[in-house]
């Protein structure tokens, strides 16, 4: 097994088992991230008395499409990272021959393993009280879906680790995704399907990064027409903008956290 | 041909400084003042493949920054650095494959996990083949007594189990340069035994070379030779252990127990009196006069027991760092 591989097995099993330490706590995670149902009560009530272009059920199946990729694309990085920098844990890290990052990619993605039977379970849950809402997204739609929920995640997870470097510099970086999450929540589609949006804000909206974490994955799985070319390629520039300016700052970071005395 | 070489090493970094209660809060909100700290300054010393040298120094002398740089976590300010054939503060992989660095109060492994998880994963890290790692395992937790301690989560290893666990974990790609910054920090006494006997085996067994810095002396005088000791960011002394000793305390303690209790004038003119515990007697007397002292002493009064020791090391350690500079 070439040394990539055998590194990335390890990395995945490991944090796998880590992540299962934690059974109690996975289950109160994944019901903590679930406004996205909350809303899918709010707006289905909304839609059966007002005008939309979405129906009750439309609602029913974007909210529940929301939830699913906010499974998927949950990320915590900037905790753990500020941690690190502020406790000093990192400079043990940083004397491997591995980038730290690392740890967090296989710490995440193994989350992702270890939630699935419990966000599946409520998603079953769902569909068994409310059969109706359960529809079988077209395949090459499930197809789309899956990859720009995987590309979702990618890009959220660049971005907070870039935020995350700041903690180099500032002593508490989480304040920046604490800002950051506010945008986030109303512009990614979280709160409500970009499609009740006002044109003008949608126009503006639909080139920064934040419909693609939400929006652009679930219209892709619940079949809202979206410019899925334009889509892929508007999130990879973001994903490549970003990583970028955050190997830049990484390089940056290193330097003034060792000035400072690491 | 040497393993470490310091030359003039500097580093200088900014402090935040602020004034106590809320007039200093207010001001610290508005304009934050830093002021420099020079950490480390002009320290130069070499150190030749398979030595161990014990670094001390109070807190905040140095040490740890010292170390910070020969790893190459922290760039000097100024001066040259070389360890093992590179420069640290590049932090080649080659270079990290070469070096460990175990710190008493910080810890890599995975808390909620099994040790052996958490050195699965340096196997990987370090590219060490499944049957090396297996080899390297059984050898070291049997040289660190660890059998049977690696499957239990760490979380429930007591402390010095988890010190041996994280010293296992920093060693498993056999570095060839050890830099330990207080590796028997908070241990009970059995504990410390067994590091320090691993640490001496383990530098005989690959002729590794040890950088230590302890507060207990007894690490320092059962491993080392040869002190380099740091004071206010300053190398005030090199050299070998017992040399020190010779030069920093020119006295000798001289022990006496007397068949009665003596007059305290009496005993003055034998040397300076440390302690008086009934007939029992502690006096300092000078390396040059003790022959002399000593046989003046069972002369003139009715010995029952007398025994002469070198002071503490740590009491001449004490004097040292008091001092500032060594005579």
């Amino acid at each position: 097994m070439s040394s990539v591989l055998r590194k990335i097995k390890t990395f995945l099993t490991v944090y796998y088992a880590y992540m299962l330490e934690y059974r109690a706590e996975l289950l109160l995670w994944v019901l903590a991230n679930s406004l996205p149902l909350i809303m899918m009560g709010v707006w289905s009530q909304a839609a059966t008395g007002g005008q939309f272009s979405l129906t009750a059920l439309d609602f029913a199946r974007y909210f529940i499409s929301v939830f699913i990729v906010r499974q998927f694309t949950i990320v915590w990085v900037i905790w753990d990272f500020e941690n690190e920098v502020v406790e000093g844990k990192l400079s043990p890290r940083l004397l491997q021959p591995i980038d730290p990052v690392w740890h967090h990619v296989a710490a995440h993605v193994s989350e992702r393993l270890a939630r699935l039977p419990f966000s599946a379970g409520l998603v079953i849950l769902f569909f068994v009280l409310y059969p109706q809402a359960f529809w079988w997204p077209s395949p090459l739609g499930l197809f789309w879906g899956c990859l720009a929920t995987a590309l979702a995640f990618i890009l959220r997870f660049i971005i907070q680790y870039t935020f995350a470097i700041f903690a180099f510099w500032v002593e508490r970086a989480t304040a920046i995704e604490q800002l950051w999450f506010l945008f986030y929540l109303f512009l990614s589609g979280m709160i409500a399907p970009l499609d009740l949006f006002p044109d003008a804000v949608r126009a503006v909206v639909v080139w920064t990064p934040f419909p693609y974490l939400i929006y652009f994955p679930v219209s892709l799985l619940v079949g809202i027409p979206t410019p899925v070319t334009q889509g892929f390629v508007i999130m990879l520039i973001w994903c490549s903008l970003g990583l970028l300016i955050n190997r830049w700052l990484w390089r940056r970071g290193i330097k003034h956290y060792s000035g400072m005395g690491a | 041909m040497t393993i470490i070489t310091c030359d003039h090493l500097d580093k200088v970094y900014p402090v935040a400084l602020k004034e106590p209660g809320l007039k200093g809060t207010l001001s610290h909100f508005f304009q934050r003042q830093h002021r420099l700290v020079n950490a480390v300054q002009s320290v130069s010393f070499t150190i030749d493949p398979g030595e161990v040298v014990g670094f001390l120094g109070p807190n905040g002398a140095g040490k740890t920054t010292t170390l910070k740089m020969l790893t190459g976590l922290i760039h000097p300010s100024a001066g040259q650095v070389r360890v093992a054939g590179q420069i640290p503060f590049r932090r080649s992989p080659s270079f990290l494959e070469k070096i460990t660095l175990v710190m008493g109060q910080k810890q890599q492994l995975l808390w909620d996990l099994p040790a052996l998880d958490s050195l699965k994963i340096n196997a990987a890290v370090y590219n060490i083949s499944p049957r090396d790692f297996q080899y390297r395992v059984d050898e070291l937790s049997e040289m660190l007594s660890l059998a049977g301690k690696l499957t239990q989560p760490v979380r429930k290893l007591s402390l010095g189990e988890r010190m041996k666990a994280e010293l296992l974990a920093a060693l498993l790609h056999r570095p060839q340069v050890l830099f330990l910054d207080e590796p028997t920090l908070g241990l009970d006494v059995n504990a410390q035994v067994s590091v320090r006997e691993f640490l001496r085996e383990y530098n005989q067994r690959y002729d590794a070379t040890i950088l230590l810095t302890s507060h207990y002396m007894a690490d320092i005088t059962a491993l080392c030779d040869r002190v380099l000791l740091i004071h206010q960011g300053q190398l005030i002394y090199d050299g070998a252990l017992n040399q020190l000793m010779s030069r920093f305390a020119p006295y000798r303690e001289v022990k006496l127990e007397l068949m009665q209790p003596p007059d305290h004038a009496t005993l003055k003119q034998y040397g300076e009196v440390e302690e008086v515990l009934g007939r029992e007697i502690r006096l300092l007397v000078r390396r040059e006069t003790l022959t002399h002292t000593v046989s003046q002493i069972l002369a003139n009064l009715q010995v029952l027991d007398l025994t002469i020791t070198d002071p503490p090391i740590e009491e001449i350690i004490r004097r040292v760092f008091q001092s500032g500079k060594v005579t």
